[in-house]
């Protein structure tokens, strides 16, 4: 496993493509969150926005280069070829998966800390100068903060659950570009189908059960009672899409020829 | 060997046709739009919602206000001067700004909300107006009302036609416009009335309320009396503190009136419960991403094997961009048409049976939201294909593609407290703009509203917004074609 896990960094490190991908993260989710509170302002106290979740927004764009690593972690090696090697060296199928799976897991906590700690830092600098000041109730964001140390720590591992969602998911599916579209379809579409269910039973029942919805939960740190779903318990049904994914990954990994 | 055109579309219609997975995807990316649009109509039951008023050209309508009036037979008139007209805002009833309340006078059909009327009438922004069926508005007099500037309004029928004046000393009177209401029965209701519609603040709006000073009030003919009723017309204000669904008091000769409400137009903020048609087409949004997955798929498949063999059998590189971009263009058009095609009337019916009030949309929108839809869904996979021509890679280019489709639609229709600057500008320069074919609803100047992307209004006009992304669709595939002819296959 030891020599497996060896052998996945060395592809990572090596290989350019990732490089730029875990840059780019990085990137698009500072990016995003500076864009997010350069524009928000918060005019009195009580004007209802949640500061904290407002500076990690960029965490919803991060996320797709994210998923392309991951995506390209598995299919990359399916579309070259190169799984055949992998496999020759790893023979037990699932240590390849499980070393693909820890690789990633270290690269993304790290990648994810660096992106999210500078959206925060990015909010912590901005915020006040929109109005975003302890008169308004809104004290400077700080990590130390107890909900806001659980939105840091819970965006982090919700980026590293994305990648494992999106590992599982080539497993399965092999081929990048459907692997792709299938975990951004089962990101973002539902948000977008979730307001077409006029029901709001069934409504709830969506955000509930959609990996971004509910694992974003975890970034809330006011209101959490309106929320379809607390915060660490959405991030566990993310937990779950994930290890079903591997799960699932694994299985057909082990059944298939390669 | 040279091939022409013909042959090179030709082979890659056959390799497109030849793959079970692509016919399957562009299959299903109909079936998206079509299963979305019946979830959409099954999944919402509002039978017993209150009923929305539907105007005489079939437009939903808002229709409820604070009415002074008595029955009006045959041809008649009204005068009367408005001292004053001023508006507080819910909760507190805080004085505020609503430049579209209104009070005057005003003869209709019956009290029946959305029935036909004409009203000529004083405005808080506005100056004097005259209306008639919800849709129609004529300036008269600039300028706001005051006890040392007030103004008289004169409203007379005759026949079918209305006409309504307006005068600064009750002396000198201009007709500001004359209207016709076909079918206007011998008995119409006529009287004062005063609407003050719901306030714009931030991202939504709160109840306001007008409070207007008549006087001078005479008729003429039409067996007009000295008995007039005050009634609401149109459902209670909900919210409201109870005094102010309105009211009428009489001293010294002077007619003070209060009412909340709107005579116009249903605009998406003032019914929420209404949807449209691109909530209908939702289902574009699944499909989006399968074309766009197709699209990069046509073209990085290639670069596993065959690549070597489509370009050495054809001189062209371009040319074999150029037919891969019409063969995957015109398939995921087609694909798109029939899906919205069967969706559109499907959810319709289904939204209707579940009693949920759909803006209505004349044939040629509906043409228009149908080809802007197919179009939109096919240039987004002549996106993808460019894009993954640049790339090489499938994973980044179905990314790229959908985050820059999506991810600004997603920013500006869920999130309701982004500023207006920057949803109006991601959905003028992203490829989101293009989300503009599917508006149904329009804006009225007589309605001050939220008219963001958020509510279904769009910065750009629909094929304006369509071309934005057309143009990100040609130019990808000019540097496309640039790139694959200049590089090793």
């Amino acid at each position: 496993m030891r020599a497996a896990v060896h052998a996945e960094w060395t592809k990572v490190r090596t290989v350019a493509g990732p490089r730029w991908l875990l840059l780019g993260a990085i990137a698009a989710t500072v990016a995003l969150s500076t864009a997010v509170v350069s524009v928000m302002t918060c005019d009195a106290a009580g004007c209802g926005h949640d500061a904290t979740r407002l500076s990690l927004t960029g965490v919803q764009f991060g996320q797709a280069l994210v998923v392309i690593l991951a995506v390209q972690v598995m299919s990359g090696e399916h579309g070259t070829g190169m799984i055949r090697a992998t496999l020759a060296a790893t023979p037990r199928r699932t240590t390849a998966l499980a070393a693909k799976a820890v690789t990633l897991t270290g690269v993304v906590a790290a990648v994810g800390t660096v992106a999210v700690l500078g959206s925060l830092l990015a909010g912590r600098l901005i915020l006040p100068g929109r109005g975003f000041t302890a008169a308004h109730g809104y004290p400077i964001l700080s990590p130390a903060d107890g909900p806001t140390l659980r939105a840091t720590v819970g965006s982090i591992l919700y980026l590293v659950l994305i990648a494992l969602l999106s590992l599982g998911v080539a497993t399965v599916v092999r081929d990048s570009a459907t692997s792709t579209g299938v975990v951004l379809g089962l990101l973002y579409l539902v948000p977008v189908l979730a307001p077409v269910i006029h029901d709001p039973h069934w409504q709830r029942l969506l955000h509930r059960l959609g990996p971004m919805s509910a694992g974003l939960a975890v970034q809330a740190t006011t209101d959490l009672r309106d929320l379809p779903i607390g915060p660490w318990t959405g991030l566990g049904v993310l937990a779950g899409w994930a290890g079903a994914a591997l799960l699932a990954g694994a299985l057909l990994l082990r059944r298939r020829d390669a | 060997m040279t091939a022409a055109p013909l042959r090179v579309l030709h082979a890659e219609w056959t390799k497109f046709r030849t793959v079970r997975g692509w016919v399957v995807g562009v299959v299903a990316a109909a079936l998206m739009v079509v299963l979305v649009a019946v979830l959409a109509g099954v999944s919402s039951d509002q039978r017993g919602a209150p009923a929305v008023p539907i105007g005489r050209g079939g437009e939903l309508v808002t229709d409820s206000f604070f009415f002074v009036h008595q029955p009006m037979t045959g041809d008649g008139g009204i005068t009367v001067s408005v001292s004053a007209l001023d508006v507080g805002i819910a909760p507190d009833l805080e004085p505020g700004t609503v430049p579209w309340a209104k009070a005057g006078l005003v003869i209709k059909d019956g009290t029946r909300p959305g029935s036909a009327y004409a009203a000529i009438m004083v405005t808080s922004g506005h100056g004097v107006r005259m209306q008639h069926d919800y849709t129609e508005d004529t300036a008269g007099l600039p300028g706001p009302v005051s006890t040392a500037s007030p103004r008289w309004l004169r409203l007379e029928r005759s026949g079918d036609a209305i006409t309504g004046y307006d005068s600064t000393d009750g002396l000198r009177w201009t007709a500001v416009g004359t209207v016709h209401l076909d079918g206007l029965g011998p008995t119409a209701q006529a009287g004062l009335f005063v609407a003050s519609p719901d306030a714009v603040q931030g991202p939504g709006t709160v109840p306001s309320v007008a409070t207007a000073v008549f006087a001078d009030l005479r008729t003429e003919g039409g067996r007009l009396t000295d008995h007039w009723t005050g009634d609401r017309v149109g459902p209670e204000p909900t919210g409201h503190p109870p005094t102010t669904s309105g009211s009428v008091a009489e001293s010294d000769g002077r007619l003070t009136v209060t009412g909340t409400g709107d005579i116009a137009p249903a605009v998406r903020a003032s019914l929420g419960t209404a949807g449209t048609i691109a909530d209908v087409l939702t289902g574009t949004f699944p499909a989006l991403i399968t074309v766009i997955v197709l699209g990069t798929l046509f073209i990085t498949t290639e670069y596993r094997d065959l690549i070597h063999v489509t370009l050495a059998a054809s001189a062209g590189r371009s040319r074999v961009l150029a037919a891969k971009a019409i063969v995957l263009g015109g398939v995921t058009f087609t694909a798109g048409l029939a899906g919205t095609a069967i969706a559109i009337p499907l959810g319709e019916h289904l939204a209707r049976q579940s009693g949920v009030h759909l803006f209505p949309i004349t044939p040629s929108t509906q043409l228009r939201v149908v080809l802007g839809t197919a179009a939109l869904l096919a240039t987004a996979a002549v996106l993808a294909l460019a894009v993954g021509t640049l790339f090489r890679r499938s994973a980044g280019a179905v990314t790229t593609v959908t985050i820059a489709v999506v991810l600004p639609y997603l920013l500006v229709a869920q999130i309701p407290f982004i500023p207006d600057v920057v949803t109006d500008w991601l959905t003028r320069v992203t490829p989101a703009a293009a989300f503009a074919v599917q508006q149904s609803v329009v804006p009225y100047h007589q309605v001050t509203s939220v008219y963001t992307p958020y509510n279904g209004y769009y910065p750009l006009a629909p094929w304006a917004g369509f071309a934005v992304l057309a143009g990100y669709a040609v130019v990808s595939l000019a540097a496309a074609a640039v790139v694959l002819r200049r590089r090793d296959a």
